[in-house]
């Protein structure tokens, strides 16, 4: 761990100006995800900007979504009543990540940021191109029994770690970003970016920018949804697969569906062609079958994760079936 | 006078000091003036320092040392007795498994030490290192504790070949890291010649010898003090490389240094449970009854010490099978040196022969139960000796009862629960007893309070509580009447504290002093002299006596999973089990035992292994995010209980071990139960999801 300063921010302004000021610098909220990265020495900030003190912990009703304040924490989302009627699978996905002291202090904002689990990554000692870009991919060929199955390059197989996220892109959230000269908006399914060939880019966010709250369009069968997560143990664990599915099941005929995958891809996978079979298919277990095949198209395997391309494809029909239930 | 003490579940005297942070730990000491080392571990497994810049660490803030193999003061890293492990003491650049010590930073902080220590970079040779069991050096061991490594009975392979039913398959157990709660910590403060260490220990005396051994100093020289352990299972048996390196580092700088060992590096030089292969291969009648039994045991070592995971021990000495072979030997790897884990042996061991007993039961279509009451051994079967006491028979029927066994329909899938495929497996219990000499001093005041001293250790087990218990009962008296001081090289010597032997020698120490003192207050009418009266004693164990019956420790597990059909995910929503241990010393503090060693038998079944990168030797998932343990959620409340058993042959405290017995053949109980579950037989642990898919 490197030796690091630490300063308030008491608005956003102030926290905008404050990175500006020292572009290494990195925002700290519940600090679940950086405070690990920086014991383990992969990140070293000389200066932490504290914005727990930012109005940005609300969740409130707005014309054609819900917002979230980007510093709530994960248990309060879980609880909201909006968020448990309108859109379960949030929820589920929340109370199945992490633990409840994690939950507690982590914010949604800094969860969709999270950080790969990777071993290969948090280990200074071994290569990875997404932390010292050139250096090589230690999970192929290595460990690698947790590593992504779509989405992934010859340069990083990194799974993306969040389940909430997969919600997320599933429900086609939209990511509200301040940074010094205002607002932008950009929708989570074009937020992250493929590891290709440059692995160390994961997203767009750009420097000095922070993510101020996350938008959940209006979706009406959005209350017909759930989240299914596949893992070693009941509580703790990251997930093997992990489905956010939600169903538009009316006169006997799907007439929508949204499908995202995690645990399998190097981002939230939303599994488009999949939804597009299913509308207008029966709500049948043989339909949720070719959706599950359609979804894990492309997939490739590394040796010890081949198991989670059959595994993956039972948690989407498990999860379809769930919600038609 | 007699107050029923023995058996109470009495609570741990020393709980709510430990709850409220009142125990002091290794970790907790603080002495005046004392400087923090953190070990630099190397980064690769096999090969040699070629350069260290250390220019950056030194001149940190607050570092006052950075010791090297290029700066290290000579010492002796040499064995002295033949378990001990090679030490890793600075003393040449040679690099033989991942994280192996290369350096120490000293500083005046915990914090500064740290950053001193990711600032030391390191330049290897890095050397291809052997990883895969079968690509090491064989070592052909000649004994395992004491008995041959390579032994029978009988004529096991053409008994075998003329079998009426058969099974032969090989069994594999992963390599597996202790971590207790508290990690490995060591302070180290010299006076003169003179050395003072508090560790975190199973062993104080242990320590002592070995750093006498180091250092090249008179063991009286060294007092060892071991504060609260928090938790050690096998992994402090010994004195590892940062006891000796926190000696040095306080030599070096004249100060006081408190060394700690950080998560990741518990993954270094501390010890684990090898891997195993087993190849295991019974026969039996069509009755059932076993003819023929081959058990050939290969766990790894590291490149230059030699450990034996006795897994053979477990077949050789449980069921009455007169043709009987067993053979263990060794592969060198570029690892650390493995250890003793909990259960060392019969739970690899139990494992492997007591999957293949439900196996060889199918093959058979007899009821594993069954199968094991046909080949229940009245004697010892490998060397016909009575048993001190064995209630084995009471165990199957007892928690078989508990558990509803005769509800069981015998093929796999047959039985299912709101949709999920239910399971129900058994499987046998069996651990030798062990007892080595203690000595012990007792002290009665005038006021009749009582102080029972013994340089044991308490890792969690009860020491504070249990042994004045079992003096109070010798002594009719109340137990709050009688106070253990322990901990500490100045006390009478005390055995390692390990092997479930520590209640029995410990315990056969006690019982000898309270009776003496006993016995010389009836001869003095009753009455205390005024400055009390002391009795030491030495509680040899007569070799003798100790042969002329077999001594083993028994159990029954019965559990029961359900599975996902389409997830395949396995949870163990049932366990119960009954033990025969002898004589219980305190119900609360055993049924802990049991329960954790069930849950680690649990917790070897479906989540632990040690995850290598075969092309570097690189452990992968040196964290306890990464490396599984079952957590709340995966566990049911373990339904365990003891027999009745008052064994009045084995030792002077009348126990046999309670430890451990419970970890031994409990993850075979699941894994047979994942088996009735899924019709999967799953030979290699942990049992994950691919390996059912």
């Amino acid at each position: 761990m490197n030796p690091f300063a630490f300063a308030r921010a008491d608005s956003l302004a102030a926290a905008l100006a404050a990175v500006q000021r020292s572009p290494r610098a990195q925002f700290i909220a519940g600090g679940t995800n950086i405070l690990d990265l920086m014991k383990d020495d992969v990140e070293r900030p000389p200066i932490l900007i504290d914005i727990n003190a930012l109005p940005l912990r609300t969740i409130e009703q707005r014309a054609g979504y819900i917002h979230i304040g980007a510093l709530t924490r994960m248990s309060d989302v879980a609880a909201h009543p909006l968020i448990r009627a309108g859109f379960p699978m949030i929820a589920v996905a929340l109370e199945e990540s992490a633990s409840p002291q994690l939950r507690n202090m982590a914010s949604i904002g800094g969860n969709v940021l999270q950080r790969t689990r990777c071993p290969y990554f948090r280990d200074t000692a071994t290569p990875c191109n997404k932390r010292h870009p050139g250096s090589g991919c230690g999970a192929i060929g290595g460990v690698n029994r947790m590593q992504a199955v779509l989405g992934t390059s010859e340069h990083c197989i990194a799974t993306h770690a969040s389940d909430v996220a997969v919600a997320f892109a599933a429900l086609d959230a939209v990511l509200h970003i301040a940074h010094a000269g205002g607002m932008r908006e950009v929708p989570i399914n074009a937020f992250y970016r493929e590891p290709g060939a440059t692995p160390q880019v994961e997203n767009v966010l750009a420097p000095g920018e922070l993510i101020v709250g996350i938008a959940i369009p209006a979706l009406p069968y959005g209350a017909h949804s759930t989240y299914v997560k596949a893992r070693d143990r009941a509580q703790y664990e990251f997930a093997l697969a992990s489905a956010a599915v939600a169903l538009d099941v009316r006169g006997g005929a799907i007439r929508a569906a949204r499908i995202a995958l995690g645990g399998v891809g190097t981002i939230p996978w939303r599994a488009r062609e999949a939804e597009e079979l299913l509308a207008g298919a029966p709500p049948t277990r043989a339909s949720y079958e070719r959706a599950a095949e359609v979804s894990l198209r492309g997939a490739r395997g590394q040796g010890q994760n081949d198991f989670k391309i059959p595994l993956a494809k039972r948690v989407v029909v498990r999860a379809l079936e769930t919600v038609s239930a | 006078m007699s107050i029923p003490t023995i058996g109470a579940p009495r609570s741990r005297v020393d709980g709510p000091d430990k709850v409220t942070g009142a125990a002091k730990y290794t970790c907790d000491r603080a002495l005046p003036g004392m400087l923090h080392a953190v070990v630099v571990p190397s980064t690769i497994a096999y090969g040699r320092v070629v350069s260290i810049d250390d220019s950056q660490a030194r001149n940190a803030q607050g570092v006052v040392l950075v010791m090297t193999h290029r700066n290290a003061p000579a010492v002796d890293q040499n064995k002295v007795g033949e378990q001990d492990a090679k030490l890793f003491l600075l003393q040449s650049d040679e690099v033989e498994f991942d994280r192996q010590p290369v350096a120490v930073v000293v500083a005046h902080t915990f914090e500064q030490a740290v950053h001193g220590a990711d600032l030391v970079r390191v330049h290897y040779e890095m050397r291809t290192p052997q990883m895969a069991l079968d690509s090491g050096t064989l070592f052909i061991p000649k004994q395992i504790f004491g008995a041959p490594a390579a032994h029978a009975r009988g004529s096991a392979e053409p008994a075998l070949a003329s079998a009426h039913g058969k099974v032969a398959n090989v069994y594999r157990t992963p390599t597996e890291h202790h971590n207790p709660m508290e990690t490995h910590g060591t302070v180290a403060a010299w006076d003169g010649d003179e050395l003072t260490i508090y560790d975190s220990t199973q062993w104080a005396f242990g320590v002592r010898t070995r750093l006498a051994g180091v250092f090249k100093i008179d063991p009286a020289n060294i007092r060892v003090i071991a504060p609260f352990v928090g938790g050690a299972f096998g992994s402090k048996g010994t004195a590892w490389s940062h006891v000796p390196l926190a000696a040095m580092a306080a030599r070096a700088t004249g100060k006081p240094v408190k060394l700690l060992v950080t998560r990741p590096q518990m993954f270094g030089w501390v010890g684990h449970r090898p891997q195993t292969e087993q190849h295991v291969s019974a026969g039996a009648s069509a009755d059932g009854a076993l003819v023929a039994m081959i058990h050939d045991v290969t766990n790894e070592t590291s490149l230059s010490d030699e450990f034996v995971e006795p897994s053979a021990v477990f077949s050789r000495d449980l069921y009455a099978v007169p043709n009987y072979t067993m053979h263990q030997e060794l592969r060198r790897l570029s690892i650390s040196k493995p250890t003793y884990q909990r259960a060392p042996g019969e739970s690899t061991g139990g494992f492997a022969v007591e999957s293949a007993m439900d196996e060889l039961a199918y093959e058979l279509g007899i009821d594993p139960l069954e199968l094991r009451l046909i080949n229940y051994a009245e004697r010892n079967p490998n060397n016909g000796k009575e048993y001190t006491s064995k209630k084995l028979r009471e165990c199957y029927s007892q928690a078989a009862e508990r558990f509803g066994w005769s509800k069981r329909t015998a093929p796999p899938r047959s039985m299912q629960r709101n949709g999920m495929l239910v399971g129900w497996g058994m499987a046998t219990a069996s651990r030798a007893t062990h007892r080595g000499e203690s000595h012990a001093r007792i002290t009665m005041h005038p006021d009749g309070n009582v102080v029972l001293a013994v340089g044991t250790i308490e890792q969690g087990t009860g020491s504070p509580t249990v042994y004045p218990q079992l003096a109070a009962e010798v002594l009719g008296i109340g137990h709050d009447r009688v106070r253990l001081e322990w901990g500490d090289t100045n006390l009478p010597e005390a055995p390692l504290a390990a092997g479930s032997q520590t209640a029995a020698s410990v315990g056969s120490a006690t019982v000898l002093a309270a009776q003496a003192l006993r016995d010389r207050l009836a001869s003095l009418g009753g009455k205390i002299p005024d400055d009390g009266i002391t009795i030491e004693i030495d509680a040899k164990v007569d070799e003798a006596a100790e042969n002329r019956y077999a001594q083993q420790a028994f159990g029954a597990h019965f559990a029961e999973v359900e599975v996902d059909p389409d997830l395949l995910h396995v949870r163990v929503s049932r366990f119960v089990g009954a033990y025969d241990v002898g004589r219980v010393l305190n119900a609360k503090t055993a049924g802990s035992q049991l329960v954790g060693a069930v849950v680690w038998g649990i917790s070897m079944a479906l989540y632990e292994k040690t995850r290598f990168d075969m092309r570097t030797g690189r452990i992968m998932n040196a964290t306890l995010a990464d490396y599984l343990v079952p957590t709340n959620a995966d566990l049911p409340k373990p339904d365990l209980i003891t027999v009745e058993d008052d064994d009045e042959r084995v030792n002077p405290a009348g126990v046999r071990g309670m430890g451990e017995v419970a970890m031994c053949g409990s993850a075979a109980a699941v894994a047979n139960a994942v088996y009735h579950a899924t019709g999967v037989r799953v030979r290699e642990l942990p049992i994950t999801v691919e390996a059912l898919l």
